[in-house]
């Protein structure tokens, strides 16, 4: 039999051959990406609902019309609030790589003060969902089962006004949005009268959008913000341990603090999705 | 039988070759294992949470049985009272002049907690949970699991979960009743059925539940197989046993997370109000204002996990097989690589053929195309498969033991079952034979009873690997024949009254002039049932008895196996080999070899031998 020049019998020895981490990755590292590739299974599913539900609606709220407020009652500007957010919670990814960075360095302080700004970051970016949710729920009356940003199916005239933009006589085309607006505890869906197509002439009602639309922003958002949720409490108890240097101890080291890295980095990327199918197409 | 006599002294070769991890230089071993609670309750150790799992598993499967005895009465004896199971099902028989009558609701009830209870708790927890977890690290050479705490957690949730299961059985409302597959809108809205309020909440949670505990599980097996395999155990010299756990486990990482969605999804349409599954519903004459989704929807989530769902439930048994065959054939198993890649194939397959359950739901017939195709191209791993297992029985020199019959078993239930795929896999045929008992004959045996023999094998076969005892072997014989010949008793007639449209989950044919004159193939099929249900109960006697009673296991390797389960000590130890870890030199399967009647995988090569396959 083949032995070695101490006698020892020859082992094979190759990176798949045993005895050694393949991906020279621990364990546990492994045990976090098989986590984080089952979990992008469960947002996939959520978000191929939402496609599968979009595609059978005959409209769809137009983004840039349903995010377009700014906290102080600044109107009009599409899309700028959820543009902070992003940026936001991706600047905290970096600010995540940075205490990764230090961990490598067995670098304490420096773990400590990276990881604070990250949790900053996060907690900055769930208070901004939090204004979101708010401003749609309390000020324009969107919930999961009511959705009163609509989008019109053909031209016509306004033949009243909503004390907001709309005035009487204010005409439309197909595929401007509008949003039913409440007062006193009741919508109030203004009349119209159609001046293009076959129905030209006859006056309607602006109706109520696809429901959907409303179930699924609150389900998908609040999904992924309880995993923002969750992962700024576990930053708090990781940080709290590198400062009180339980891990400079350990033969890992800061191991713990790259693991919670891996997810910080995970739901940013799902956000990615997340603001793509919400707020750009 | 005569115990194989002691050819190697596989300590010694341990000894010498082995290489030592320092492992019993620290004390983690024993600070978890003292005491009665950290021993046998909330042990670490892989060896206990796998006997955990089993006895878990196999109490489930007495009740969900017993379940099926009942339905099974109702349906071939409508007419005869159930009186006498009044002290047992209390309000849910009426009696009408002493007449006792299974409540309709009752009996949809048992059917729903029957699949739920086999398909999830026996066939996922109990087959996979049970062998993942004692041979992976003891045919890898590991210690342990990677992360034992997170192993005993994936327990303890499958246990709450079967907790609280356990309890939706005795609401006054009764358990969830809408099918296993709980299709909205019965599992959507509270108010659809009895069992669809607080039975479908408890349905929902508890099985939320099980599937934290096998995503525990799952990544910890993945991540044990790929990092914690001993020097020399490479990929290509695992056992065909690990390589189905691990891919078992992929399928699970990534399809419960998807069944997840759904979970959720439906928690919201019956807690908040939303409607990503209902459109259009009327419940007593009112339309609710429940529109804008579609139940297709929750079909497409649910089969996604649901499809790889029946291969997580026959790929272990498959492996088990492999080497119960290969073990007891003493022949190497034949075509080692192409089972492999089968079983890899039939993974990936798995993934891409869901919606052959929904060829009725009215999915675009275009579309079946593809899912046809798909489907019926997993006939080809798995026809290698089984060509590869009859060709390693033949010209063997078979020891026709009690693990070794359920193995072949195994492989003609197989065979029959999938056979009948072939029939459901065409959209075509699917218009005649969907949800009739055609259906429900290829289902129990392909994935029902084919696992089960699979999981008796790997019983039989690792008993003494887990209770330092054997079964007995004629109690285990009888179990064989009494079980075989029952389940072909019960499922064959099936399949005829099946291709006659006899639709399933129906409480009751005596309305139905076309169906009326299967009573007595339902009576045949009832008594079969009974007679198959006592033989279990002889399994259960001998299964408790041999833990304490059975015959002792006095040699290390009473099979002659070649795995690196059968070199660690009789008595099991934390840690599973006392001194070093053994290192590998050749593959599994060297069985017969140069004259050799079998060759441990810890023997290393001899001078110009040549090594694997």
């Amino acid at each position: 039999m083949a032995t070695d020049t101490t006698g020892q019998v020859k082992v094979d020895s190759g990176t798949w051959d045993g005895g050694n981490e393949p991906f020279k990755a621990s364990y546990g590292k492994l045990m976090m990406w098989y986590f984080l590739l089952s979990d992008s299974f469960t947002f996939a599913g959520f978000l191929i609902a939402y496609g599968a539900l979009r595609i059978s609606m005959p409209s769809w709220p137009v983004p840039d019309f349903v995010f377009s407020l700014l906290p102080g009652g600044i109107e009009n500007m599409p899309l700028i609030f959820v543009t902070i957010m992003t940026f936001v919670l991706l600047f905290s990814s970096y600010t995540m790589v940075r205490a990764v960075q230090e961990g490598h360095q067995e670098n304490r302080k420096g773990v400590v003060f990276w990881m604070l700004l990250t949790i900053i970051g996060g907690s900055a970016f769930l208070g901004c969902q939090a204004w979101e949710w708010n401003t749609l729920i309390g000020k324009e009356h969107m919930t999961i089962s009511t959705n009163p940003f609509g989008t019109h199916t053909e031209s016509g005239v306004y033949l009243e006004g909503d004390g907001h933009h709309i005035n009487e006589g204010d005409t439309f085309a197909e595929g401007d949005s509008y949003l039913i607006h409440q007062h006193s505890g009741e919508f109030h869906p203004l009349s119209y009268k159609v001046t293009e197509g076959d129905d030209a002439g006859t006056t309607k009602q602006m109706e109520f959008g696809p429901k959907a639309f409303g179930a699924l922003f609150y389900f998908i958002t609040g999904f992924h913000g309880f995993h923002v949720f969750s992962g700024v409490v576990f930053l708090i108890i990781i940080m709290v341990n590198s400062f009180t240097g339980l891990y400079a101890e350990r033969k890992n080291g800061y191991e713990m603090v790259e693991k919670i890295g891996l997810y910080w980095h995970f739901v940013d990327l799902v956000w990615v999705f997340v603001f793509l199918v919400f707020y750009l197409i | 039988m005569a115990e194989v006599a002691k050819k190697y002294d596989t300590d010694v070769l341990i000894q010498d070759n082995g290489y030592d991890d320092h492992f019993h230089d620290h004390h983690h071993g024993d600070k978890y294992q003292s005491g009665f609670l950290g021993h046998y309750v909330f042990s670490m150790d892989h060896k206990i949470i796998a006997r955990q799992f089993l006895i878990t598993g196999i109490i489930w499967a007495i009740i969900g049985a017993a379940m099926s005895v009942v339905f099974r009465l109702q349906l071939g004896f409508p007419e005869e009272s159930m009186a006498w199971l009044k002290p047992v099902l209390g309000k849910w028989i009426t009696l009408n002049d002493g007449v006792g009558t299974l409540a309709p609701e009752f009996y949809y009830a048992l059917v729903t907690m029957h699949g739920t209870i086999l398909v999830f708790f026996v066939l996922t927890a109990g087959l996979s949970g049970t062998f993942s977890n004692l041979l992976i690290p003891l045919q890898l050479g590991a210690r342990d699991m990677a992360s034992p705490f997170l192993n005993m957690l994936s327990y303890w949730f499958f246990f709450f979960s079967g907790v609280i299961m356990m309890y939706s059985l005795f609401l006054n409302t009764g358990p969830f009743s809408g099918g296993w597959t709980a299709y909205p809108p019965l599992s959507a809205l509270p108010q659809a059925s009895s069992g669809s309020g607080a039975g479908m909440t408890l349905w929902l949670v508890s099985l939320t539940l099980f599937v934290v505990s096998v995503l525990l599980g799952g990544i910890n097996y993945v991540t044990t197989v790929l990092n914690l395999r001993t020097k020399g155990m490479s990929m290509w010299r695992m056992p065909l046993t690990i390589w189905a756990f691990f891919v078992t486990a992929i399928l699970g990482i990534l399809s419960f997370p998807v069944l997840v969605s759904g979970f959720f999804m439906l928690m919201m349409d019956r807690g908040l109000g939303t409607s990503f599954f209902l459109n259009e519903i009327f419940i007593e004459g009112q339309a609710l204002e429940r529109i804008g989704g579609t139940p297709v929807l929750y079909q497409h989530l649910f089969w996604f996990l649901g499809h790889p769902e029946v291969y997580i439930i026959i790929l272990p048994a498959m492996g088990l097989a492999s080497e119960v065959l290969s073990v007891h054939a003493r022949k190497p198993i034949f075509g080692y690589r192409a089972m492999v890649y089968s079983i890899l194939a039939i993974g990936f397959l798995s993934f891409i053929v869901w919606a052959h359950h929904m060829f009725m739901s009215g999915v675009n017939p275009f579309i079946s195309n593809f899912f046809v195709v798909f489907t019926l191209i997993i006939a080809v791993p798995s026809a290698v498969k089984v060509f590869n297992w009859i060709t390693t029985l033949y010209g063997a020199n078979i020891r026709l033991n009690s693990p070794m019959l359920f193995a072949i078993g195994f492989v003609s239930m197989f065979i029959s079952g999938g056979l009948t795929g072939i029939f459901l896999g065409n959209s075509t045929l699917d218009i005649q034979m969907h949800d009739t008992y055609f259906v429900v004959a290829h289902f129990h045996v392909v994935m029902g009873v084919a696992a089960f023999f699979g999981m008796f094998a790997g019983i039989y076969h690792w008993y003494p690997k887990m209770f330092g005892r054997f079964m007995n072997e004629t109690l285990g014989k009888f179990h064989f024949w009494g079980t075989l010949i029952g389940a072909y008793a019960i499922f064959w007639p099936m399949h005829y009254i099946g291709m006659a449209g006899v639709p399933r989950r129906y409480y009751s044919f005596q309305s139905y002039d076309a169906f009326k004159h299967f009573g007595d193939m339902n009576k045949f099929i009832t008594i079969a049932a009974i007679v198959v249900f006592f033989v279990q109960i002889v399994f259960v006697i001998n299964f408790f008895y041999s833990i304490w009673r059975g015959r002792k296991m006095t040699t290390q390797n009473p099979w002659g196996a070649n795995t690196l389960e059968w070199t660690t000590p009789i008595e099991p130890i934390h840690g599973n080999w006392p001194g070093s870890l053994p290192t590998v030199h050749r593959w599994a399967y060297d069985y017969n070899k140069d004259e050799r009647e079998f060759v441990p995988q810890v023997v290393p090569l001899a001078e110009g031998e040549i090594g694997d396959h």
